[in-house]
């Protein structure tokens, strides 16, 4: 018997961050934890999996899964949940998990609920009580699940604190069970052409212990010469605002916010953003906040722990020579 | 459900009316229930941005290669200029699915209602959807749509073409962005990377105006209310309070501030 299944993901034989805090996110719920691994080829993987702290893993291997399409993992995971009977059924919200896990709630006739940022066992009936932003993070809601199973739960990246929860990362004795699937080529119905990758040098958003972002207040794409040497200064990467993307000045892999990057540096500098709350869906793990904006009733200050009312092409200069003195001393 | 391979194609367009997503936060109330926003003076309602950008992908086929735009919105009660905006940016046709049950669907609902609008609309070649909508943020209707119908979903758009019976999209990924193809009839959501919508033109909007929408109920589309039953409950919707106490920094003027900043910075261990 299994209570809680994640569906643990996986990039170039190494299992990924959300797996890991889909499993702590499992655990606090409680009951017995498993997760499923799935692809064309696992070699290696399961192991990864022991010291994440799960009494089980569920190994899916068929040729269709290597080359993640959304097609073939809504198919093998929906035969999964069928044998396994989760009551509850955990998916990150990955370019894969927010597609796959809406995808399988469907067609077991179940609800799901998108980008939670908590979740417990509730009250007497023990049905999952889900915590999730809405309106694009200025409200909150609660939601729980009517009476069939699985529950379904997307997490938002990075919302669990994945040493908080008691028996995390304790490497409980696991056992393993290589799940058979059916599977063929008639299940895929978008057929994958290229992946095109923008080549860049620059440092990249998530993991980034410093970001530095500029927003409509920039009035043009020059001023992110500045920031780029800025973050530069700081060791870190540069962001920006949809605002900003949308008009064009930086490419749309700088946007941070509910549809775009979500980061958790120590110090996030903010120039010329108003701080709408789908921008702070993106940012509000940071430690600290700094904003320069010329407008004291901003939002961001109301998120920020530093702030400086002004404009920035005056704020911004010197402030970039203060902090070039103080790192070479 | 019946295909038609004519020389252009029928496209559906679905649109979701939603309280200002871009209010100030401090405009929002919740109702007494504490189950849903409340209208306030403050927040206005408008038509879901990443539908307009669906609107917009449409408008470019049908610009590109001819087609017929019907544009479909699921509601309890409609503001006329907000779902009729995109019958002005050019749209031909609007269907709206009004009930006093449809107040409160989730996605399950959301979804079952317009695969059933759907059917009986019949014949397309294309569903178009945002992103998501920007009052739950779910991303999860279309996928249901798709789902009910058993038709190819492609998510996250910022391109769409037609070539032949063959969808051609560009999905967006961190860094990049995948090309992919699906046959129709498909349903493809749409991203605010697609490029701005185009603005409603003097002759759209007086077009607009004349046009009649044709209104189904759920009676009409034969939906047992049974099956609406939600899958997800509300418990609670609160407004978290935020306020961090910023420190403001202050120097004699706005380039004295920011060197005071760099400097609080440093006593802090930040830089
Ligand atoms: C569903 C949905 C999803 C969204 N997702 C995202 C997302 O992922 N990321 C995101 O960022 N946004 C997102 N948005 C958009 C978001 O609502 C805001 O529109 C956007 O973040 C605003 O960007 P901004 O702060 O740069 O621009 P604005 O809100 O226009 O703010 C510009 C700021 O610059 C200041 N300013 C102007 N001139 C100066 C000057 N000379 N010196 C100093 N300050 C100055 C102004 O005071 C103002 O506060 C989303 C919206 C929706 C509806």
């Amino acid at each position: 018997m299994v209570d809680v299944l994640a569906f643990g993901e996986h990039a170039g034989g190494k299992i990924a961050p959300i797996t890991a805090d889909l499993i702590a996110a499992a655990r606090g719920v409680g009951g017995r934890v498993a997760v499923v691994l799935m692809g064309g080829d696992l070699t290696g993987l399961e192991a990864q999996t022991a010291p994440l702290g799960v009494d089980k893993v569920y190994t899916v291997q068929h040729p269709l899964l290597a080359g993640e399409s959304v097609d073939m993992l809504v198919s093998a995971l929906e035969q999964v949940c069928r044998r396994v009977q989760p009551r509850v059924l955990l998916l990150g919200k990955t370019a894969i998990g927010r597609d796959v896990g809406p995808c399988v709630a469907f067609r077991l006739g179940v609800g799901a609920a998108q980008d939670s940022v908590a979740v417990e066992a509730g009250g007497q009936t023990g049905r999952i009580v889900a915590t999730r932003p809405v309106y694009g993070g200025t409200a909150m809601a609660k939601v729980t699940f009517g009476s069939s199973n699985p529950q379904v739960v997307i997490m938002r990246p990075g919302a669990v604190e994945r040493g908080s929860v008691p028996g995390a990362g304790e490497g409980v004795a696991e056992e393993a069970e290589a799940i058979e699937v059916e599977l063929d080529e008639s299940i895929r119905k978008v057929r994958h052409v290229e992946t095109v990758r923008k080549e860049s040098e620059r440092m990249r958003l998530d993991g980034a212990s410093v970001v530095v972002s500029g927003g409509r207040g920039l009035r043009g794409p020059e001023p992110f010469a500045m920031l780029e040497e800025l973050a530069g200064l700081l060791g870190g990467a540069v962001g920006a605002s949809r605002a900003a993307c949308d008009a064009g000045w930086v490419d749309h892999s700088y946007q941070i916010g509910l549809t775009g990057a979500t980061i958790r540096p120590d110090l996030y500098v903010t120039v010329g953003i108003s701080g709408a709350s789908q921008h702070m869906a993106g940012c509000s793990g940071a430690k600290r906040i700094v904003a320069i904006n010329k407008d004291a009733d901003a939002n961001i200050f109301k998120e920020a722990s530093f702030g400086v009312v002004g404009d920035w092409s005056k704020v911004l200069p010197s402030f970039m020579e203060a902090v070039r003195d103080l790192v070479r001393s | 459900m019946a295909v038609r391979r004519d020389a252009v194609a029928n496209i559906i367009v679905c649109v979701k009316q939603v309280p200002d997503p871009e209010a100030p936060p401090s405009a929002f109330r919740i109702d007494d229930g504490g189950k849903r926003i409340a209208d306030s003076p403050g927040v206005s309602s408008v038509l879901n941005g990443f539908d307009e950008n669906a609107v917009e992908a449409a408008l470019r086929i049908k610009d590109a290669a001819g087609g017929r735009i019907t544009v479909l919105s699921l509601g309890s009660a409609f503001a006329a200029d907000v779902v009729k905006k995109p019958l002005s940016m050019g749209a031909d046709d609007l269907v709206l699915l009004q009930d006093e049950t449809f107040d409160d669907l989730d996605s399950y609902g959301t979804a079952l209602v317009l695969s059933e609008a759907l059917k009986r609309i019949g014949e397309f070649d294309l569903v178009l959807c945002g992103r998501q909508a920007s009052d739950w943020d779910n991303a999860q209707a279309p996928l249901g749509i798709a789902e009910l119908l058993g038709i190819p979903c492609i998510t996250v758009a910022q391109k769409v073409e037609i070539n032949g019976g063959v969808v051609v999209a560009e999905r967006v990924l961190s860094g990049g962005y995948e090309v992919v193809e699906a046959d129709m009839p498909a349903l493809v959501t749409v991203s605010n990377e697609l490029g701005e919508p185009r603005y409603p033109t003097l002759r759209g909007i007086m077009t607009a105006g004349r046009k009649q929408p044709t209104v189904w109920s759920a009676d009409d589309l034969g939906i047992d209310r049974a099956r609406l039953e939600r899958r997800i409950r509300i418990m609670d919707l609160f407004l978290p309070v935020r306020d961090r106490q910023c420190e403001v920094i202050q120097g004699e003027d706005d380039a004295d501030s920011g060197r005071l900043l760099a400097l609080r910075l440093r006593e802090e261990k930040l830089i």
